[in-house]
């Protein structure tokens, strides 16, 4: 894992490769949307023209719509003409300077969770001066993934140096007119990650934007395009389990996995975004929008997703089953405490023979929070012999917090088999008072239990996440039992 | 190692128990006994820490502690022990995981390291032994799917694992057959000695044949009305609690 130090090399390169450095006055945009603002955008990172058009065209669609209201959250409504869609990374000036001015809450949560030192003060957005070190791990990751014909690099990057790529599936799976959020990100998209695993090529190691290139800085609107082709197989971790330092409230990231013939894209998510105060101020609208397209026969894509951060988060991680015997497979815990409100869950969209998919959704409400589960399970008129399984769980912890679910299933296809299961429990107190008179704590036994709970997706995830996550639950938890 | 003086415990506004004096000392073994209704399984509660039970009036010392300012958890820590009359389940917690758990908080608070995965395991084997407890039970859910005697059991296991000094058994008797009696009552036989105290809460004076205490106490209406040796229990398993409701004849409660 790459220090702090590293990421800030990273990030100096960057800058001085598109000159922020030399003029930060200038790398701002003025605050609103409109095509100027997209066309500068678009040139500040030297986009080709086909993009600048994709932009455009984006935009002008995101206009002739409107914000969602069906989701079962509530908040004020956005002013869109009052966020600024562009700026460079941030100048040292306007971070805090060392650890002793973040918020010690913050803190506190970096000490429970291990994190050292270093990765603390990124995490925090410390100005950290960058002391470099000769072989970063990050280069010599990139060299081995280079070898092995693997492209791995931000977004621009990929802009930059794989155009085809970029336009052949960029679009191809969330097109730009697929909801009010895509449109807006399609327009004003900031950066992001870009995978491509060729033809017959097992990723060897996980990837993750900890070892990308930029990745302290990808904004509030993010894109991420991974491909894997035929024969192909890549594991790829989203985010940290520490929760970042943000000044942006809203987040409208967009995702797309593209998996050809017999190839395998796992993809996992641990998401700890500020989530607000325990009045509900502040905190991260998460509203994403993450697909994937099961294009070849035999391909998998399977999301693992736990999100315990965001004041509000709006997301179904999505397969769509093209390729005959294709599978699909969604776990998802989320939790929410306080005044958080999370509408998740996923759509399978059954196209081919033989698809099959997998959803485990495991809801945790505590505090005043709401916590909806929304699934839908769609088994085309050409989907013989499609196959759902759905369980769908839901854990109560006190009395003012809510969950709710919401599944659909269409099926066009009487040679579909769906099953459903669902069940709704709460941790109630002789299950606290008898793990307390054993001699553990009741935020311990309240961790305890919310991680068995879990333990089917806990499961799904890759080692070190896993261990992460369930120290993250803990914490989230705090406060919420007694 | 225990001394209750004049106790009195409400629950929801009612007065449960109504003065209750009784002292405990290392290396002994008292019984409860009482009719339904007693306050019997109030006072268990109540030691172990409940939130629902009030103490209006008087005093509990553990070890010279009083036990009033102590937490759940910090009483367990500090080696108090109930054995429930309910166990709870827990589901998705396997019972190895949640036993491991206890014991390296337990451990923690004493100042031990806590015990990895291999010395653990071999304290469970040692001690599943003692219960004959089923193997497939430590890996299942805690007490999730048991049977009425398996939980009883279970309870035992957990006793003998996190190895307290004081062990409250709530009619631990109740539901079990005369094997699954004896086979809990050898657990807990083989716990007692000279550092360790036992108290025994039960209907019936059964239990008592393999887990002989040394001293017998009958509970009514919320106060001892009776304090003896074991032939006190005998003499109830003959005569039922008729003429023990009230307070006729109190002995002075034993360590005074």
């Amino acid at each position: 894992m790459p220090t702090a130090t590293e990421t800030i090399k990273d990030l100096a390169l960057h800058e001085y490769k598109y000159g922020f450095v030399t003029d930060i006055e200038s790398d701002v945009a003025p605050k609103g949307l409109n095509e100027d603002i997209i066309r500068f955008i678009s040139a500040k990172k030297n986009e080709p023209e086909f993009l600048l058009e994709w932009r455009l065209k984006s935009f002008r669609h995101w206009l002739t719509m409107v914000e969602p209201t069906w989701p079962h959250v509530k908040y004020p409504s956005i002013d869109y003409q009052d966020i600024i869609y562009y700026s460079a990374p941030k100048a040292k000036s306007g971070k805090p300077k060392s650890l002793d001015e973040v918020d010690p809450e913050l803190l506190a949560t970096y000490e429970k969770l291990g994190i050292p030192l270093r990765e603390r003060e990124m995490l925090a957005g410390v100005a950290v001066d960058a002391v470099f070190d000769s072989v970063s791990v990050a280069t010599t990751f990139k060299k081995k993934l280079s070898e092995l014909g693997i492209i791995f690099c931000s977004f621009s990057e990929a802009v930059e140096h794989h155009p085809d790529l970029v336009r052949k599936y960029l679009g191809s799976v969330v097109p730009y007119t697929d909801n009010f959020f895509a449109a807006l990100n399609s327009a004003v998209f900031s950066d992001g990650s870009f995978v491509y695993v060729p033809k017959g090529v097992r990723c060897p190691m996980e990837l993750s934007t900890y070892f990308r290139i930029n990745a302290a800085n990808t904004g509030q609107f993010e894109r991420t395009l991974i491909v894997a082709d035929d024969d192909a197989y890549v594991s790829y971790l989203e985010g940290c389990t520490a929760p970042m330092r943000d000044e942006n409230q809203l987040h409208a990231a967009v995702v797309e996995l593209i998996a050809h013939d017999h190839a395998q894209i796992k993809y996992s998510t641990v998401q700890n975004w500020y989530p607000g105060d325990k009045e509900g101020k502040g905190g991260i609208y998460n509203f994403v929008t993450k697909r994937g397209k099961c294009l070849g026969v035999n391909s998998k894509i399977s999301w693992t997703q736990v999100e315990t951060g965001s004041a509000i988060t709006w997301k179904y991680p999505s397969c769509i089953l093209l390729g005959d015997n294709s599978v699909g497979e969604f776990y998802s815990v989320a939790m929410t405490n306080h005044y958080q409100q999370a509408d998740t869950g996923t759509k399978m969209m059954h196209v081919g023979k033989n698809t099959k998919s997998t959803i485990v959704s495991k809801g945790i409400s505590a505090g005043r929070s709401n916590n909806t589960y929304r699934g839908l399970v769609k088994i085309g008129k050409a989907a013989e012999n499609a196959r759902n399984y759905t369980q769908c769980d839901s854990m109560l912890i006190g009395e003012k917090c809510g969950a709710h679910t919401f599944p659909y299933i269409d099926v066009k296809n009487n040679t579909a088999q769906i099953e459903h299961e669902a069940s709704t429990s709460k941790i109630g107190e002789d299950q606290i008072f008898y793990c307390r008179q054993r001699g553990i704590s009741t935020e311990d036994a309240v961790s305890m239990i919310v991680n068995g709970f879990c333990k089917e997706v806990f499961r799904e995830l890759p080692m070190e996440f896993a261990v992460e996550a369930q120290k993250l639950l803990g914490i989230s938890l705090e406060g919420s039992v007694g | 190692m225990l001394e209750i003086r004049n106790l009195h415990v409400n629950v929801d506004g009612k007065e449960i128990l109504r003065g209750i004096d009784l002292t405990i000392r290392a290396g002994e073994t008292h019984a409860i006994m009482g009719p339904n209704g007693s306050g019997k399984s109030t006072l268990a509660q109540v030691l172990a820490g409940h939130e629902a039970y009030e103490i209006t009036e008087g005093v509990i010392l553990y070890e010279g502690q009083n036990l009033a300012e102590l937490e759940p958890e910090e009483r367990a820590c500090a080696g108090m022990f109930l054995a429930f009359q309910y166990p709870v389940e827990i589901p998705g917690v396997s019972n190895t995981y949640f036993l491991k758990t206890a014991l390296n908080a337990i451990r923690k608070a004493r100042g031990e390291e806590p015990l990895d995965a291999v010395d653990f395991l071999a304290l469970v084997k040692e001690k599943m032994k003692l219960v004959h407890l089923d193997e497939k039970l430590l890996h299942r859910p805690v007490n999730e799917g048991f049977s009425g005697g398996e939980k009883k059991r279970n309870e035992i296991f957990h006793m003998a694992v996190l190895d307290p000094k004081l062990a409250i058994l709530d009619e631990t008797d109740s539901g079990l057959d005369v094997d699954a009696l004896r086979i809990v009552a050898e657990g807990v036989n083989a716990l007692r000695d000279e550092t360790r105290a036992v108290m025994v809460i039960t209907h019936y004076q059964r239990l008592l044949n393999y887990l002989v205490p040394d001293f017998v106490h009958i509970l009514a209406k919320g106060r001892i009305v009776k304090s003896g040796g074991r032939e006190l229990a005998l003499e109830v398993e003959e005569n039922g609690y008729v003429g023990l409701e009230e307070p006729t004849e109190v002995l002075q409660p034993v360590g005074y």
